[in-house]
């Protein structure tokens, strides 16, 4: 895994750009050459989808997590590549609360993860509020974890609905490391990021090093708010974090992240959402910084957005914003809104608040918009397809 | 007895008029969901509590309560509530 590279021209595999957003679902398919896109959509017109994703295992199964301003939330599953939809028959739900106590409920399906390569058809998905989840039908019916979901420790990390994102809290960057399908990391906004190496029976948080909001105790898990994990596919001990407070690596089995943020300019700082990694570079990876200072406008600093990139694992980081806005573009990028295909050189996509899709064909050096005035844009995935 | 389905739910139920049997509201849900799966958890979530903007009228009047009694000749509307201008 991971040392596959894809080379585009003739005969190459196509590139999809799937994006979830606001008001629904499209696909950009791109051509040979990833120069020329064909948006399909929208899917679910007016539904929000928090994630559409890939089977990467299958290339042609799609899951979409959604729901409407009114209705429940709601999982669908295409096998042609959303040409026909079905809906779950049983969504990621919690567990019915015991008479006399008061249960929680899902409030949106957030994140979507395919499990490990050897377990076809199985998948995760993250809930707000946090909560994780398994399907083993290929997304058709989903259980609880109960070791997190009603775990009274975790409970208490987690939090209540207030100390969440203004989205409400969420759990997200569900990981599975290629070589162990037992081995699982996931990251909860907030209440921090965790592990567990038997399949998720068991967890334990892994925080140590990340930093938390002034004043508050960087002990209390609860105070962590991990924004975005990725691992490296090249390097399952490698991971990268972008946090509420700053830009992360760590290495394992050190247990200790490091806080490579410090080397980002002082103007911009090393606040944001999203984080993407090399498909076979463990030392590079892009960041797209906000503005997290004050009242956290959470927006582009300066209104002058820019990818930046480490190709050094964060010893050092290089502005990339040509293609970009100059002045006065005021947008964000949402944790999962930024994704890399597998090319060479690897293709770079983010979507934006404002609804524009971007793309870079030479890993961020030369930026343009691939689609503009969509709905605000919540996830981007670039996949593969068979 | 006669239900009327708001223009959200009709990609379950294809027409805004249906049929469904139940002695209360709750298992008038249950048979709603036999014949069209996966409506119930649009309106009702997994703590059997009512979702926020999803309103029940049992003969024109709104009810609150999922064990509301029903009787075949109830005519029962379910209404998105309007919300956020």
């Amino acid at each position: 895994m991971g040392k596959s590279r894809t080379k585009f021209g003739r005969n190459s595999k196509r590139v999809a750009v799937l994006v979830a957003t606001r008001k629904g679902a499209f696909i950009l398919h791109g051509d040979a050459k990833r120069s020329r896109w064909r948006i399909d959509g929208p899917h679910f017109l007016g539904h929000i989808i928090h994630h559409l994703v890939l089977d990467p295992r299958d290339g042609r199964t799609l899951l979409a997590a959604a729901k409407t301003g009114h209705l429940g939330p709601t999982v669908f599953r295409s096998k042609n590549l959303g040409r026909s939809w079905s809906e779950a028959k049983k969504p990621p739900a919690f567990a019915k609360a015991k008479k006399g106590e008061t249960g929680r409920s899902v409030d949106h399906t957030f994140w979507l993860t395919p499990c490990h390569a050897s377990e076809p058809g199985a998948w995760y998905a993250g809930t707000s509020p946090q909560g994780l989840f398994r399907s083993d039908d290929g997304g058709d019916t989903w259980r609880p974890f109960p070791s997190v979901n009603d775990d009274a420790q975790f409970r208490q990390w987690m939090g209540s609905v207030q100390d969440g994102t203004p989205d409400g809290p969420k759990l997200h960057s569900i990981i599975v490391d290629p070589r162990d399908p037992k081995h699982l990391y996931f990251g909860m906004s907030g209440g921090g990021v965790h592990e567990s190496t038997d399949g998720g029976k068991s967890w334990r948080p892994l925080v140590r090093g990340m930093q938390v909001v002034e004043g508050f105790d960087p002990a209390n898990i609860a105070f962590h708010d991990p924004h975005c994990l990725r691992m490296c596919p090249t390097n399952p001990d490698r991971l990268y974090q972008q946090n509420h407070c700053g830009i992360y690596r760590i290495d394992r089995p050190d247990d200790t992240w490091s806080r490579i943020g410090k080397r980002m300019p002082k103007g911009v700082g090393d606040v944001g959402f999203t984080m993407v990694v090399h498909p076979r570079d463990a030392d590079t990876a892009w960041v797209l910084p906000m503005d997290g200072q004050t009242v956290w406008p959470r927006t582009s600093p300066g209104g002058r957005p820019a990818v930046y990139v480490t190709r050094d694992a964060g010893k050092s980081w290089k502005r990339l914003d040509a293609g970009m806005p100059r002045s006065q573009a005021w947008w964000t990028v949402k944790r999962q809104a930024m994704s890399a295909d597998r090319g060479d050189p690897v293709g770079l996509y983010f979507g934006t608040t404002s609804g524009e899709l971007w793309m870079s064909r030479d890993e961020g050096r030369r930026w343009e918009p691939i689609a503009r005035h969509l709905p605000e844009i919540y996830a981007v995935e670039a996949a593969e397809l068979r | 007895m006669k239900v009327l389905i708001p223009s959200p739910l009709l990609s379950y139920t294809s027409v805004k008029e249906v049929h469904a049997t139940g002695r209360d509201l709750s298992a008038l849900l249950v048979d709603l969901d036999r014949q069209f799966p996966g409506i119930r958890f649009r309106v009702v979530d997994e703590q059997d509590r009512l979702r926020p903007h999803m309103r029940f009228f049992v003969n024109g009047e709104q009810v609150f309560d999922l064990a509301t009694a029903l009787t075949p000749r109830d005519e029962v509307t379910l209404v998105q509530a309007l919300s956020g201008g």
